[in-house]
């Protein structure tokens, strides 16, 4: 299948630090593709450029063969791209489903006039959007907690949240920045499954991720990025035997 | 019975009128700050509302009802040219700018002949009874409360809460604080073009800096959680002169003064103690209590 999103020689400078210096990868729908390397590899700031919190210096983001380098990040989100941040980014006044809710802003098209009216269509329109949002929190495994403020949920669960939030979007593009960091291992393997059953029903994954196993495990293929290049990129299993990645991560043996 | 409510209303016409005006005023500003922008260009806004409601009435001798119309269109329509470049300036920066669009507000009108520069308009037509104060103040309440839990007051909420996270969630936050900043005009001008037939006259002075500080205030102390708060702080502070004049023989102060002692201290406790305003105490005293009965 033709690739969903299309990295081509990105670049982004801040000040005289290149965080992303002329990277390239494809992500294909229906694939969870692993984005890695050690810290300040500039990882993140690939996800920021992609959901467009950054704009590039220079390079090609295409999504379906459309440009998205530069557009403001609301638009890029109604392409169908969504994120979830590293540093969790709820909303922690709001419950989880009415976090979840924010996430159908696009989906929705409700009547203010209906609203304002207190129309039975507006009381229809958002018992609709709550029964979605608690629908995505059950796949996340969070339907018991869908009333609690998200300040109140544990930070496993905030990522979880996170997750049907970003899914609230209806997204092609997925996003995922280590989503199950500060998780225990049960929950992290819960979190992997997920990510696997999204790409099965045809989501494109971008995952960045520092937990090696699942990586390994989840990834259909990935791409490793060191001081802003990409050194390797392929299926997991021949990406462990790079002596470029084995050297990245472990430094090189001297000799 | 019936003729003492009747002076007591006579007594009381002109502050209970300035209960209704200055809460909504204080909702004008509360309109911005819903979505986490500080601007405080609303008494340019009332002035624009309040003149050019009056030169309907007194100059043109139009109906009442175009002139409330006037009143609120203008200003909401002037915030469109204004808001597009000042809505890029976060925080301290963007009230600086629009506390700037009130001063040229005012000196424009001060150096403006035809509306007798700094004296003012006098002698307007006095249309604005107190039902109809409260009939606008009603409505004001009515539509903003009906936007929380709406698609468009979780995008307010979400803007105010961490706008870069909004924006990757598909929210146009730009437009989202641009149309609160017609909505914050347009409350500010009705409530100018409503302020000018209350009281029959609008000068340039009574639009300063110092009447937006006092919208800001109002809103603070009451509270912007909900739209009930800064309509509450409104209430309050407007009432308080009257208390104050009151209690002034026995402190031994003049009203004025006392009046602006009692301001500050109000807004340091509520600063201090109740930051969300005076409409949280309810929350933050049932609160208190099942703490206690816990313990």
């Amino acid at each position: 299948m033709s690739a969903l999103l299309r990295v081509a020689r990105l670049a982004r400078a801040f000040g005289g630090v290149r965080a992303v210096d002329g990277a390239s990868f494809e992500v294909r729908p229906g694939e969870v593709h692993g984005l890695i390397g050690p810290n300040g590899a500039g990882k993140t700031t690939v996800l920021n450029l992609v959901s467009g919190l950054t704009r590039p210096t220079s390079g090609e983001i295409t999504l379906d063969g459309r440009d998205i380098a530069g557009l403001p990040p609301h638009r890029i989100a109604a392409l169908g791209v969504a994120r979830t941040f590293q540093s969790i980014r709820l909303f922690p006044d709001l419950s989880a489903e009415d976090n979840v809710v924010v996430g159908e802003h696009q989906t929705r098209h409700p009547s203010l006039l209906a609203r304002l009216l207190r129309l039975p269509s507006a009381a229809a329109e958002e018992r609709a959007a709550t029964e979605q949002a608690r629908a995505l929190l059950e796949r996340v495994g969070l339907r018991s907690r869908s009333r609690v403020p998200a300040r109140n949920l544990s930070y496993g669960e905030q990522r979880r949240v996170e997750i049907a939030r970003a899914l609230g979007l209806s997204p092609r593009l997925l996003l995922l920045d280590e989503p199950t960091a500060g998780m225990n291992p049960v929950e992290a393997e819960a979190v992997a499954d997920l990510i696997r059953e999204l790409a099965r029903e045809g989501h494109a994954v971008l995952l960045v991720e520092h937990n090696v196993r699942l990586v390994m495990e989840s990834c259909h293929a990935v791409t490793v990025l060191a001081f802003g290049q990409v050194i390797a990129d392929g299926p997991p299993a021949a990406v462990a035997r790079d002596r470029a990645v084995v050297a990245a991560y472990l430094g090189r043996a001297r000799g | 019975m019936g003729s003492y409510l009747a002076d007591l209303y006579a007594t009381y016409q002109s502050t209970l009128g300035y209960v209704g005006l200055n809460a909504l005023f204080a909702l004008s500003v509360y309109a911005t700050l819903a979505c986490g922008q500080l601007a405080l260009g609303n008494a340019g806004f009332a002035a624009v509302g309040a003149y050019a409601a009056a030169l309907v009435t007194l100059k043109a001798h139009g109906p009442f009802g175009l002139a409330l119309l006037a009143g609120t269109l203008l200003p909401a329509a002037l915030a469109v040219p204004l808001g597009l470049p000042v809505l890029r300036l976060k925080g301290v920066f963007l009230a600086i700018a629009t506390l700037g669009f009130g001063e040229v507000v005012r000196i424009g009108l001060v150096n403006w002949e035809y509306v007798n520069g700094a004296q003012g308009l006098v002698a307007i037509p006095q249309l604005t009874s107190l039902p109809l104060i409260y009939l606008v103040l009603g409505v004001a309440l009515y539509a903003l409360a009906r936007l929380r839990g709406s698609k468009w007051g979780f995008a307010l909420e979400a803007i105010r809460e961490d706008e870069p996270a909004a924006r990757t969630l598909g929210i146009p936050t730009h437009r989202y604080k641009l149309a609160m900043l017609v909505l914050g005009a347009a409350l500010a001008g009705v409530a100018g073009a409503l302020e000018a037939h209350f009281t029959f006259m609008v000068a340039p002075n009574g639009f300063s800096f110092l009447r937006a500080v006092d919208m800001l205030v109002f809103a603070v102390v009451g509270g912007t959680l909900t739209c009930l708060g800064p309509a509450l702080g409104a209430a309050f502070l407007t009432l308080l002169p009257e208390i104050l004049r009151e209690l002034s023989p026995l402190v031994g102060l003049e009203p004025g003064p006392l009046r602006l002692m009692a301001n500050g201290l109000i807004l340091l406790a509520v600063i201090l103690f109740l930051p969300d305003g005076l409409a949280s105490l309810p929350r933050r005293l049932r609160a208190a209590r099942a703490q206690r009965i816990a313990a």
